[in-house]
């Protein structure tokens, strides 16, 4: 079984962070490149899936980034994939949502993938909707906010993630997941697996050898910024002194019921 | 540019040098730093903490994978060993000792039968293995070795003790390489002999470990000898022969305690930077104040320095140069390093860094022995001025 794990890179998600006013884009000069830590997830998952089918299943990272980052892919197979792809083109420069999985749908299908497992959101956009749109571009069942994700005779079972609790949701392959941090901790990558992934293959692929239509990158954008602003500070909490505590409860109570909260 | 075979210096490290630092860097902040606290309080021996660096590979970087080791160079190894130390310097000083003192004399000195046996499971992790050298009267006068040990057949007999062994009594401790004194020779000197003393050796034991003032979650323990009873064949690289082989280790092990000194500096340097930052006197944090400025990047210069100083001792031994006196200058000086910082860094926290509560007044305990453990200042003096010819 071929799985295919989608890794964004993003900036550092612990350095300090400035928008560009001009652009309105995010200022990564200075700022490290890193695996974006939801995908470390997925990744988690994936050799997961390895470990407990073992034959010749195989996990295959795939990347939409600039050709300069890509040594930053090391690390994932040191964690234990197999091989990588980094899908990269100038052109692809200032896709939105759509175009990036649309474009990565085109890579993906030249790659072959039985299952792709694609982490929750990016640290940096943080829309959450990638998942969704490249398993439709895909053409496969998508499963989103799994927590627990098993593979046995050719067919999906996961638990999703509800506000509630969960559901036990079964599908066919191939298919598209993408995982919680309940997944399981991301390993760490042994030192047999960093010295193992220079070995490795990061091939790379530009929009030539796809068929892409074109509606990708900045120019095929259905979506614009129009204006990018702080959240707005919160007010300073009010506290509420009392004697003890039942007068401090009251005192919470007459103040909820104030607002109407009660 | 021109890339060429000789591409002149170069202060990059490679790819997977990174990764091994990064991952160190990782476990340090994740598993190793917040233990560190109830570690020293309760002076209790890492061992979950071992058994991850174990898991991961990191008790066997520096041999060959044949010996169940990564196959790594020095410069990872050291990069390793300070990113450990600085989440606590007695794990690093337990990843340092193992490596360099306890299973080092088993790569240079075994033979193959003796790797495949000794060196193996301390390349895996699963054992620990001391490295017994100081004597409770002989310290840096170690070609004075008063253990005795006298061939009787078919096994050794040995009588003394060992003094402040690393490693030497965890629950997985393997057993002790000690020096040992087998005879004398023709010009009248003692002949030393390096001998492997397996853990449920009769008529040996490990104390119970020391009370010390830093590297408390580290394991050192006194060993006796009462007529201690080996086999003939534990040997380690021929009879007469310890003297020069053990030199030989310390050479090496000089570097990794650079790292850990430099991995406990930049912790001291870590927490004061982020004090000085948050900390407010007379209406602006402290780090606004010259006098805390200065002090912070006199840390800072040093801790650069000694590192410089121990990654080209590193990269000597890896271009298999002559190593011995850049590993003593880096040993002495990061050592050194870490006894400035790690006092400026209590003194920048002012009355908090005397608590227990601030990491810097373990820092400042756990500092001190770096000056004295695997040869002194004085000592790495004596070396450097003997390597100059005086």
């Amino acid at each position: 079984m071929k799985i295919v794990v989608t890794v964004k890179l993003v900036p550092d998600p612990n350095a300090e962070k400035k928008i560009d006013a001009g652009s309105k884009r995010l200022v990564r000069t200075g700022i490290e490149t890193v695996l974006n830590p939801y995908d470390e997830y997925a990744i988690e998952g994936a050799l997961k899936i390895k470990e407990s089918l073992g034959g010749d299943t195989t996990v295959t990272i795939f990347s939409m980034a600039p050709a300069a980052s890509k040594e930053v892919l090391r690390k994932a197979l040191a964690m234990g994939a197999d091989d990588a792809v980094l899908l990269t083109d100038p052109a692809l420069e200032g896709s939105d949502v759509r175009g990036t999985a649309y474009a990565m749908a085109q890579g993906i299908k030249q790659t072959g993938f039985d299952l792709v497992i694609c982490g929750g959101l990016a640290d940096d956009g943080s829309t959450g909707g990638v998942p969704g749109a490249l398993a439709e571009y895909l053409g496969v069942p998508g499963f989103t906010n799994c927590r627990q994700v098993e593979v046995a005779g050719g067919t999906l079972k996961v638990q999703r993630e509800t506000d509630s609790g969960y559901q036990v949701v079964s599908g066919p392959l191939p298919a598209l997941v993408s995982v919680t941090m309940a997944i399981g901790e991301p390993r760490y990558a042994s030192l047999k697996g960093i010295m193992g992934a220079k070995k490795k293959s990061i091939a790379t692929l530009a929009l030539a050898a796809l068929s892409v239509d074109g509606a990708v990158g900045g120019d095929g954008a259905k979506t614009e910024v129009r204006a990018v602003a702080a959240p707005p500070v919160r007010e300073k909490a009010r506290v509420v002194e009392a004697p003890d505590g039942a007068a401090g409860a009251r005192a919470i109570f007459d103040l909820l019921k104030e607002k109407k909260l009660v | 540019m021109q890339a060429t075979m000789n591409a002149g210096l170069n202060f990059d490290i490679t790819a997977e040098q990174e990764a091994i630092q990064r991952l160190c860097r990782e476990l340090a902040d994740d598993l190793i730093a917040p233990a560190a606290e109830e570690l020293d309080a309760k002076s209790e021996f890492p061992y979950d903490i071992v058994a991850k660096l174990a898991e991961l590979g990191l008790l066997g970087i520096p041999w060959p994978e044949k010996y169940g080791g990564i196959g790594a160079d020095t410069v990872s190894y050291a990069l390793a060993v300070m990113e450990i130390a600085r989440g606590d310097a007695s794990v690093g000083i337990t990843l340092a000792a193992h490596t360099s003192l306890g299973s080092a004399p088993f790569y240079y000195f075994g033979s193959e039968e003796q790797k495949q046996r000794y060196l193996v499971p301390l390349a895996q992790g699963t054992t620990l293995w001391g490295f017994g050298l100081t004597e409770p009267g002989a310290g840096s006068d170690a070609g004075n070795v008063q253990t005795r040990a006298t061939l009787a057949g078919d096994h050794w007999v040995i009588n003394g003790a060992k003094a402040f062994i690393t490693n030497s009594g965890t629950r997985i401790t393997g057993g002790t390489t000690i020096t040992a004194w087998t005879g004398m020779r023709p010009d009248g000197r003692k002949e030393i002999t390096n001998l492997i003393v397996p853990q449920n050796t009769p008529g040996f034991s490990a104390s119970k470990k020391y009370r010390k003032m830093g590297w408390r979650a580290s394991d050192t323990r006194e060993l006796s000898f009462v007529d201690a009873q080996i086999p003939a064949e534990n040997v380690l690289g021929g009879r007469g022969r310890g003297f020069k082989q053990f030199l030989d280790i310390l050479d090496g092990g000089r570097i990794s305690v650079a790292a850990v000194s430099l991995g406990l500096a930049s912790a001291a340097f870590e927490a004061a930077l982020k004090y000085a930052k948050e900390r407010q006197a007379f209406g602006s944090a402290i780090g606004k104040f010259q006098a805390i400025q200065f002090k912070l990047a006199d840390m800072k210069m040093e801790i650069e320095h000694a590192k410089l100083m121990m990654l080209k001792a590193a990269w000597e031994k890896d271009a298999g140069r002559d190593y011995v006196m850049s590993a003593s200058l880096a040993k002495l000086y990061a050592g050194e390093v870490s006894r400035r910082v790690c006092n400026e860094a209590v003194q920048i926290h002012g009355g908090y860094g005397f608590m227990d509560e601030y990491p810097v007044s373990r820092y400042y305990r756990d500092q001190k022995v770096n000056e004295i453990g695997e040869g002194s200042n004085e000592i790495q003096r004596l070396i450097i001025a003997r390597l100059l010819g005086l």
